[in-house]
């Protein structure tokens, strides 16, 4: 796992991050018209806003993953610190800030803030390991994630917030309300959530992440990337621009849990367990490491899939068809004779396109 | 004396981790690739061995072996056909793929066997009882925990001698360390990776069936969290080393349990995670792993 491959970088116009913006903005507007034309169903509509959390997710496990080429399997663990950060936030300040939409963007923020407080916690001792140990501390700062959040109960009166790891420990006053209760997780949570909030928070994210990989330091993160020792050579610090990455993507993918805690009136710890860190990974690499256009692309259609399979009459299968088609999907494009196939195709083409000019 | 039970009861865990974190180590040292779907062949070993006991009610020494040559069938296959064609792929894509094969299985199970518990019955029993009093009864070892900790050993010892000694043991290890030369001194590779999934694979099956037979539940998930904790244990011990395997699995069944029994039962996979984050902060290849300067 030590040498991440990528595929070469060719051919990518310095047009493409304003095509992703013009993508996700001609889908929103899409979506919204599909809305008012009555032309999407209830189960369609309750997956937007999970859509739009996973693509941020992918997104931001992109800037990890693709971008600093580092295997994170935990990334599920940031979105779970956000989402309860978020939850606790929205909930408390309930009677501070009546307007809605703003409570919602402070819990996004707060979610972003423990996301990245995570990431800072996590990213300082573990960036100095390579490749699979690196994942594995990720795996299990995942699971300790959850494991906790299944203890604790968190609840919020006149005096401020409560914790304890037992009910009865809480001490709340009659006034008061206990908002994360262990096993049973996050409850009575209202719903914020909304499309265009997730929307926006998508091209936040999008602005974010292309412009970082667009800079100097994004440069950097690409360059300890492809040869560490390199770029180490020429006096880029490792530990900061591998932390740069890490601790954004951790606070975004804070903010997309906050965004997803907040979609629904109950969330679970173990929501956010090791198969949702690895569902985001399955959106990443099917999607592209490195192409964020790819990760939009692939959370949208692997997130709605699911769904769509429903409609047909094989929902024992569902599962099953989707992990055969990410079998498939995964030996058809690493297939070296298929791709010789495609480049002497190319060629060829390229060829006949010379003949013609001569 | 419950220091003494919970002891054995951790060795016991502990030693389940440590077979099945020996197949894990095994396929990573040669395949070089985290092999997911690891844990999902242990389910599949322990319903073999569920279904021949109790539909077929054959004896569990015939039991256990259908069960091993059932999955190493099934390693074989899914190397051959979701692993080998990406030999030459990004480790990511190998990664994504057994991630596939694991919810492949998870699936096939669920539809083939359905996803509500079954009971697994003891299959370690001397006379009727299911375990030794000593003291007077009042330490109570159970045979599949005796039977667990032998197999173990046994399976430790086994693969020690085995990778050092037999020519295919040592096809292995050359393997492990550059492939290319491996194959420039004839030894064929494909064939050395199909046999390290087998053995992995009949491992796997082994611990499937203790653990069913120590905890008596059996569900399309049972593997996945032990698998998981088995690849930790590999980590801990330093990855690629069959010693460091056992030793790491021994360690974290006996935190595991000691954390469950003094400090807190909720807690107990945070406190083996955190254990295992504070052990490669400082010894970063794990406890008996070879740390490899780099060569610049």
């Amino acid at each position: 796992m030590n040498k991440l491959s990528f595929r070469s970088m060719k051919g990518r116009k310095a047009l493409s991050p304003f095509l992703n913006y013009a993508i996700v903005i001609a889908a929103f507007l899409a979506v919204q018209l599909a809305l008012k034309m009555d032309m999407v169903s209830n189960s369609m509509q309750s997956l937007l806003v999970p859509v739009c959390c996973y693509v941020v997710m992918a997104i931001s496990l992109n800037l990890t993953v693709g971008v600093l080429g580092e295997l994170s399997l935990g990334h599920g663990g940031f979105m779970s610190l956000g989402a309860f950060s978020g939850i606790i936030v929205s909930v408390a300040l309930k009677n501070l800030v009546p307007l809605s939409p703003l409570r919602l963007a402070i819990s996004l923020a707060v979610g972003a803030l423990f996301g990245a407080a995570g990431g800072v916690i996590i990213g300082v001792p573990v960036l100095r390991l390579r490749g699979d140990y690196l994942a594995i501390v990720t795996l299990a700062f995942g699971e300790i994630i959850k494991n906790v959040m299944q203890v604790l109960y968190i609840g919020v009166d006149e005096h401020g917030l409560h914790m304890s790891t037992k009910e009865a420990g809480l001490l709340l006053s009659e006034t008061g309300t206990a908002i994360v209760k262990g096993p049973m997780g996050a409850v009575g949570v209202t719903k914020l959530a909304t499309f265009t909030a997730g929307f926006l928070l998508i091209l936040l994210t999008l602005l974010i992440v292309q412009n970082l990989v667009h800079s100097r330091a994004g440069r950097a993160i690409q360059a300890l990337r492809d040869n560490r020792i390199a770029a180490e050579s020429v006096g880029i610090s490792p530990t900061k621009y591998k932390l740069i990455a890490f601790v954004i993507s951790a606070a975004l993918a804070g903010a997309a849990g906050a965004l997803y805690g907040l979609n629904y009136s109950s969330t679970l710890a173990s929501k956010f367990d090791f198969n949702t860190s690895i569902l985001i990974l399955v959106f990443v690499v099917l999607g592209g490491l490195g192409s964020i256009r790819g990760s939009i692309v692939a959370a949208t259609v692997l997130t709605i899939l699911p769904e769509l399979l429903r409609n047909f009459d094989v929902k024992e299968y569902r599962m099953l068809i989707y992990a055969v088609i990410l079998i498939v999907v995964m030996l058809v494009t690493n297939n070296p004779t298929l791709w010789s196939w495609i480049a002497r195709f190319q060629r060829r083409k390229a060829e006949e396109k010379g003949g013609a000019e001569q | 004396m419950t220091f003494l039970s919970h002891i054995i009861t951790g060795l016991s865990l502990g030693s389940i981790y440590a077979i099945i974190a020996l197949g894990y180590t095994m396929v990573y040292g040669i395949a070089k690739m985290l092999n997911f779907a690891h844990g999902d062949v242990i389910m599949v070993g322990a319903y073999v061995c569920f279904f021949a006991v109790t539909s077929y009610q054959l004896p569990a020494i015939l039991a256990v072996p259908l069960a091993m040559v059932v999955c190493t069938i099934l390693g074989i296959v899914i190397e051959r056909l979701a692993y080998k064609p990406l030999r030459q792929a990004p480790s990511l894509a190998v990664l994504i793929t057994a991630i596939g094969v694991s919810y492949f299985l998870q699936n096939s199970a669920q539809i083939l066997w359905s996803a509500s518990p079954k009971s697994f019955p003891s299959l370690f029993t001397v006379g009727g009882n299911k375990s030794l009093g000593l003291f007077g009864g009042q330490l109570q070892i159970s045979y599949t925990a005796m039977a667990t900790v032998l197999a173990c050993i046994v399976i430790m010892l086994g693969l020690t001698w085995f990778t050092g000694n037999t020519k295919m043991g040592k096809a292995m290890r050359a393997c492990s360390e550059d492939k290319a030369a491996a194959q420039l001194m004839g030894i064929n590779v494909n064939f050395t990776i199909s046999m390290t999934f087998a053995i992995g694979s009949a491992l796997a099956a082994v611990a499937g069936v203790l653990m069913c037979s120590a905890y008596s539940y059996l569900l399309p998930t049972t593997g996945s969290l032990p698998g998981i904790k088995a690849f930790t244990a590999a980590v801990f011990g330093g990855i690629g080393s069959i010693p460091g395997a056992f030793l790491g699995g021994v360690l974290l069944g006996l935190i595991e349990t000691f954390t469950k029994a003094y400090i807190s039962t909720d807690l107990s996979d945070a406190v083996v995670f955190a254990v295992l984050i504070v052990v490669l902060l400082v010894k970063p290849a794990g406890l008996l792993g070879r740390y490899v300067p780099e060569k610049v």
